[in-house]
């Protein structure tokens, strides 16, 4: 069913409860995203941006409403399917890079692979050929801890993509990032973008927001603007500026 | 690829990161099992060394004992009731199918004289088969043999003790000893049997024919004997011997049905198990001990787990989030337990035998320890493992990626 959206939330809502107050994290959210879209999810911090974001990338469930991933519903899926969801279909990056400490780079990549059950020769190979992907090849060995911030969130997006997923989610992928960093690191998921990988990124810059195609500003808890744009180009944007000094 | 076979590596990385933590959360699981190891190798030896004294005892043992009189509510020991004579032996001897020898024994506490060496000892009075009901070998010399048994002649065999006291290194056959008045020929020196399990030496004594002793030693008494010696044909035959020669004796002593034994026959086999179930008991009891050290071993792995968890909560959210399913992330934690308490297992395994024979040597014990413990050990260990491993790992694999991947 090619002419489904990848992506289609109707009436989506999402109570917490905090003890005796009950938050309303997402309050009627209804949103399509085709395939091949790159969308930025932007909003002040406590306006349910990352709530979405947890319902998007399926690692949370919505109260209410319909959420149906590639034309199936998965609002109502147990917590087994949507794990086995996730391994198959989607790619994540965080904005604290989330990398399993003192593991090398190309076992913290291949760690998909393992609960995916690939075997181990072909895992390594993909693990290194996704950090080849995002310009690490030669660092397979090093730990997070050898590696700079840039450099850990590159691990991250090869982990993501080394399952070959339809969609990447990315939090703040800039967040704890420097300007010039921030931007190469667009400039990657821009580069994953053109390859036909759907990226949905949740971030506050606006100069981040940017390089997406669609920008989504979500407030209250509710969608308050989508609009269309022309996407800057990281490349290009990186080029008018010298390189700074590793 | 087998879910199991992908996730042991990683349950393996998550140890080697830790390694300080892994050693001594092992610690705990490696004490145990060295304390169960060294308890059953230290009751095995301990055992066999009881079975060793006991075997020098001379096994399938019956003791004939004459019975006691009560006068005026005054119970009297052995041989103050009727006295067991010879014919009684004789009657055991041919009617007891399930005793292979039966031989006669009096003993009298003497002075042993040659030349200018005397030695205070036991003599005996026995006949041939007293050799061999009693597992007695022949070190130097002979025994006497069933003609100079039953013609009274003047031979003895000395124990080691009594041939060293008064020979000291010369060779004793053939030489003269006086014993209380009677000249005597050394026939035979005995090997040693050592020291008894209550210390006496069993070494100091003399034997010699019942006759000789009879009639040389007790006034000419031929008729009573003080005790008859029985030993069934095999281990498995004591009991029935038993009831056989008390048949025979009541039979003789012709005692009417209902009447209490006017004899006793003790049966070694019956003390030997006594004092096995002692040694079993004590065995028994630090085997619990060993157990309750195993049961602190696993619930100090189940502890650091637990913390392991805790402290792993951002790492197990990284899991959960990419797709790792429940049951694999289960699956490592339960791993990484089994890994530390079998391992623990392993090296206790070692590190007891290591100690039990050292104890061994230094208790003056045989090594002994059945195979199976070693088994039994690891089994255990392992089912530590999964049993103490089973609730952490439950609490990491049903965390909420998302609150765990925020935890700071």
């Amino acid at each position: 069913m090619d002419s489904d959206p990848i992506i289609r939330l109707e009436g989506i809502a999402k109570t917490y409860r905090a003890g005796e107050m009950e938050v309303h994290a997402l309050v009627d959210v209804n949103l399509t995203i085709a395939k091949g879209e790159m969308v930025a999810i932007m909003g002040p911090s406590g306006s349910g941006k990352s709530t979405l974001m947890n319902v998007l990338g399926c690692l949370d469930q919505p109260t209410k409403g319909s959420y149906r991933f590639e034309g199936r519903e998965v609002a109502t899926l147990p917590r087994r399917e949507l794990s086995a969801l996730r391994l198959s279909a989607f790619g994540f990056v965080f904005q604290g890079f989330q990398l399993i400490a003192r593991t090398s780079a190309v076992d913290n990549v291949a760690l998909p692979l393992v609960y995916a059950e690939v075997p181990a020769d072909e895992r390594w190979l993909r693990a290194k050929e996704a950090l080849g992907r995002v310009g690490l090849a030669g660092r397979e060995a090093h730990t997070p801890a050898q590696l700079s911030g840039g450099q850990q969130q590159r691990v991250a997006i090869a982990r993501a993509l080394v399952n070959r997923p339809r969609l990447i989610l990315a939090d703040e992928p800039t967040g704890a990032l420097d300007t010039r960093t921030s931007v190469e690191i667009v400039g990657l998921l821009q580069s994953l973008h053109k390859t036909g990988i759907t990226i949905v990124i949740v971030t506050h810059e606006t100069d981040i927001a940017a390089y997406a195609g669609r920008r989504l500003v979500v407030r209250d808890g509710r969608i308050l603007s989508d609009e269309q744009q022309a996407p800057h180009d990281a490349a290009a944007d990186l080029a008018g500026t010298p390189e700074r000094a590793a | 690829m087998s879910a199991v076979a992908s996730i042991v590596p990683l349950a393996f990385g998550a140890l080697r990161r830790n390694r300080m933590r892994s050693a001594l959360t092992s610690l705990g699981v490696i004490i145990g099992v060295a304390a169960l190891i060294l308890t059953v190798a230290s009751g095995e030896g301990s055992k066999a060394v009881l079975e060793e004294q006991l075997a020098t005892l001379g096994t399938n043992l019956l003791i004939v004992l004459p019975g006691s009189s009560t006068l005026g509510g005054a119970r009297g020991g052995p041989g103050t009731g009727k006295p067991l004579t010879y014919a009684d032996l004789l009657a055991i001897a041919k009617g007891t199918s399930a005793a292979r020898y039966a031989a006669p024994l009096d003993r009298t506490v003497v002075q042993v004289v040659l030349d200018n060496e005397n030695w205070l000892t036991t003599v005996y009075g026995s006949t041939p088969d007293f050799f061999a009901i009693r597992e007695w070998t022949i070190a130097n010399g002979r025994t006497f043999n069933s003609a100079e048994s039953d013609s009274g002649a003047k031979v003895c065999v000395l124990g080691l003790t009594v041939a060293t006291q008064l020979f000291g290194d010369g060779d004793p056959l053939g030489q003269l000893v006086r014993v209380r008045s009677m000249p005597c020929e050394v026939v035979g020196v005995l090997a040693s049997k050592g020291q008894s399990s209550q210390g006496q030496d069993q070494d100091d004594l003399v034997v010699m024919p019942w006759v000789t002793f009879k009639s040389r030693m007790m006034s000419q008494d031929r008729v009573h004997v003080g005790s008859i010696l029985v030993s069934a044909v095999s281990p498995d035959e004591v009991s029935h011997a038993q009831t056989q020669v008390t048949g025979i004796l009541r039979q003789q002593h012709r005692q009417p049905d209902g009447d209490l034994d006017d004899f006793t026959v003790r049966n070694l086999a019956d003390l030997a198990a006594t004092q096995e179930k002692a040694a079993d008991a004590q065995t028994g009891m630090l085997r619990n001990v060993s157990a309750v050290s195993l049961l602190v071993g696993g619930i100090g792995i189940m502890n650091i787990m637990l913390v392991s968890v805790t402290e792993r909560t951002r790492e197990i959210g990284i899991r959960l989030a990419i797709g790792a399913s429940e049951n694999k992330v289960l699956l490592q934690f339960l791993v990484e337990a089994v890994v530390l308490s079998a391992a623990g297992g392993l090296i206790g395994i070692g590190v007891g035998i290591g100690g039990a024979v050292v104890l061994a040597s230094v208790m003056g014990w045989p090594f002994v320890l059945t195979p199976v413990w070693i088994f039994v050990a690891f089994g255990v260990s392992m089912a530590i493992g999964v049993v103490f491993g089973f609730y952490p790992a439950r609490k990491a694999a049903q965390m909420n990626p998302i609150d765990a991947l925020r935890f700071e």
